[in-house]
Formats: C-alpha cells, structure tokens, sequence
C-alpha cells in the first residue's frame, strides 16, 4: 500500500505530469506520466535532448521544413530530408546548401513539417492490405475481345 | 599588360581567396546552426576552388617565362621550391610563400571573429569580388576571363547569402544589432584598400567604388545600419605587408608542407 503521493515534477505550461510514488514498506517507486495524445504524424524534432514531443521544445528553436528535390533526369520532387529555417526563403537557401552538393537537383519545394500529414502504421492492416487479394482492380484481369483494337 | 604584371595580379586574386577560404573553415564544426555552418563552410570550398584555378594559372605562366620575366618576378618565388628541382606546381605557390610576398587583402586575414563579423567580412569582400569578376570577364588573359566567369555565379551566392544575413543580424534583435554595429565599426578601415590601385592591377578598381558603395547602402538600409563616415583606411596587404594576424595564419597553414618538404599523400 503507497502511503504518500509525491508530485516530483510539475510544468504548468506543458501538460506532462511526473508522479512518483513511494511505497513505504517496500521502497518501490512508480513513475507515472501522462502525455499529450499525438496523432502519427505529428512531427516533433526527435533530435532533441528534451525527448522530442511538441510540447517540450526550446522556445528559440527555428520551425522545421521537409526538403523535396527534384534531379535532372526526374519528373517528381523526392522527399531528401528535414532541416532548420526561419522561413521559407532561408529554408530553400538551406536546402540549396544541404541537400544539392553533390549536384543532385535543378528544383527545390520546402514545406514546413507541421503542415505534413501521415497515415498511421497501426492502420497499415486494415488500410493496405485488403487491396492484395482483389485482382478485378488490374486492368489486365480482364480479356478484351479482337476486335477492340485501340485500348 | 606585362607578364610580370600579369603573374603578381593573378597571385593577388588567388591570395585573396585562399586566405578567406582558410578564415572561413576555421568555422568547420562551430557555426551557429548546423545548416549556417554547411553553409559558410561551402563558401570556404568555393572559394578555395577559386584560389586553385588562379595559382594554376599563375604557376604554368611561370613555367613558360624566359630568365628575364623569372628574375622580374622573384621576389613572389618561394625559397624552398628552389630546392626541389621540378616545375612550379599551384601547391608551392600556396604553401611556400612567406608573409611578405602574400598579396592578399588586409580584410580577408581578420580572424573569424564572431558570426557577424564573419557575416559582415563575407558581404564587403563578396559584393567587392562580384563587381571585380563582372569587369575581369573582359580581360584580355582568356584564363582569367574564364575563371571570372565560372567563379561569378558561386560568388553571386556568396553576395546574395551574406546580405540577407546582414539584414538578419541588423534588423533582428537587440543583441544582434548592436554585435554587428561594433563589428562594423572595427571592419569599415579595412574596405577602402580594396579601392586603392596597385601597379599590377588589371582592373580598374576605383571604378568599382560606385557600385559597391550603392550595394552596401542598399543593404544597410534595409539591415537599419549606417555607413561609417571614417575616411582612413587600413593598407599595405597588396604589397606584401600584413597585419599580426597573418603569421599566425601561415603558420598553421603551412606547417605541413614546410615541415615535411615535398611531400605527398
């Protein structure tokens, strides 16, 4: 039986709630936290010590931007990674000097990450796999007769 | 044009470049963000690519001068090349140069500083190469116009990077107004010798005063700072003489090359 409750940590800004509980005859200590529920997606700046939720960023950190670069030979902007601007100009002037070194693009889209949305991979079941076993969705399940010549 | 002139202007274009090359990738690992860092140290290469293009240069017209033009330009010659009894390479040129025959300008031996002053030395230097390669496009030297115009576009980016950040660091917080308020009362002596003539320069550079002038002007506007009214200016680096800060600069520079005589990876 737990006989004091002890709030060790309390931030009135962030919802994060550490409690910890001593239990007196057995010295055991139960860490509760309580988070912010996200939705996959969300993106938080995981390289940082604070642990990566949205809620724990440092105040003066710039807002992050997803790089798309499109090469030469390509038709479409390819996702090359995340970086650090202030806004938009300096994220593409950024881009440029992060992600094209090596001559990789002639075209760069910055979006900033927080305006990405991704599905959830706890939904990949019953999102994807349905798909696998309907075979009448390729065109080429079905014959064509002879005399169409131009489909 | 002589040759002689020829070979002392094209040491002093390279001068320059190498030796800002060097201050700026004393930044390798200490820039403000990752991404500022990547991205003054990408200057640093380009403008070390600049410097190896023109002491390449300069190092295959030596080797096609008869005695008379050697002897003219000796004094540039590093001593201990001499000894090594094979042509003269861009390397040597670089790493075998003592402080006196450097041509490079004053402005670019400054110590890194901090960022604004960094920030600040790249604009006046970048917007200053950037009217020069417009004008040495037209040179009558074939090699210098080409290095000009493949050098004008990194240089272009170099001018239009250290603007905005000079707007940045001026119109941004209090902190950084004044950081780049002192940097620029202790920078502006050092940018009229870009403008005073040497005898070997191919360019006409008091032309390019103009120009310059209004690019700063604009900028400061903008960056809500004021052009210095200080008239005296800081010389000698075209001629060979160079603030304290150059030996340090050479020393670590070249210690390799000087301790270890012809050696190679």
């Amino acid at each position: 039986m737990c006989h004091s409750l002890v709030l060790q940590h309390f931030y009135s800004t962030i919802k994060d709630i550490s409690i910890s509980a001593k239990c007196g005859s057995s010295q055991k200590k139960i860490n509760m936290t309580f988070f912010k529920k996200y939705l996959y997606g969300d993106y938080g700046d995981k390289e940082v010590p604070t642990g990566g939720s949205l809620q724990n960023k440092p105040v003066n950190e710039w807002p992050l931007w997803e790089i798309f670069i499109r090469s030469k030979q390509g038709l479409d902007h390819k996702h090359v990674g995340s970086l650090h601007a202030a806004d938009a100009q300096m994220a593409v002037e950024n881009a440029r000097d992060v992600y094209t070194r090596r001559q990789e693009g002639v075209s760069i889209w910055v979006v900033e990450s927080k305006y990405i949305h991704a599905s959830n991979p706890d939904d990949a079941e019953s999102f994807y796999e349905p798909a696998n076993d309907k075979v009448y969705r390729h065109p080429t399940f079905y014959d064509l007769p002879d005399e169409l010549t131009h489909m | 044009m002589s040759t002689t002139q020829l070979f002392s202007y094209t040491l002093h274009l390279a001068d320059n470049a190498l030796i800002l090359a060097q201050r700026n990738a004393e930044w390798t690992g200490h820039g403000p963000v990752l991404e500022q860092d990547i991205a003054i140290t990408n200057i640093s290469l380009d403008l070390l690519g600049q410097a190896r293009n023109f002491y390449q240069h300069a190092a295959s017209l030596y080797n096609n001068f008869n005695e008379e033009e050697k002897d003219a330009v000796d004094k540039f010659i590093p001593r201990l090349w001499k000894e090594y009894n094979r042509e003269l390479q861009e390397d040597d040129l670089a790493f075998l140069r003592d402080e006196h025959q450097c041509l490079n300008l004053l402005i670019t031996e400054l110590p890194k500083g901090d960022w604004a002053h960094s920030i600040l030395r790249q604009f006046f230097f970048s917007s200053f190469q950037f009217y020069l390669y417009q004008q040495l496009q037209n040179s009558t030297d074939a090699q210098l116009a080409a290095i000009a115009e493949k050098s004008i576009k990194e240089v272009n980016y170099h001018l239009r990077w250290s603007s905005e950040w000079v707007v940045r660091l001026g119109d941004g917080t209090e902190e950084s107004n004044q950081r780049i308020k002192n940097e620029l009362a202790d920078l502006w002596m050092f940018t009229g010798e870009m403008f005073i003539p040497a005898p070997y320069e191919l360019v006409d550079v008091v032309s390019l005063k103009t120009d310059w002038i209004k690019k700063i002007e604009t900028v400061f506007a903008e960056a809500t700072l004021e052009v210095p009214k200080q008239s005296w200016m800081q010389n000698g680096g075209k001629e060979g003489k160079h603030t304290e800060h150059m030996g340090y600069l050479l020393a670590e520079m070249q210690y390799l090359q000087r301790t270890y005589p012809n050696v190679t990876w």
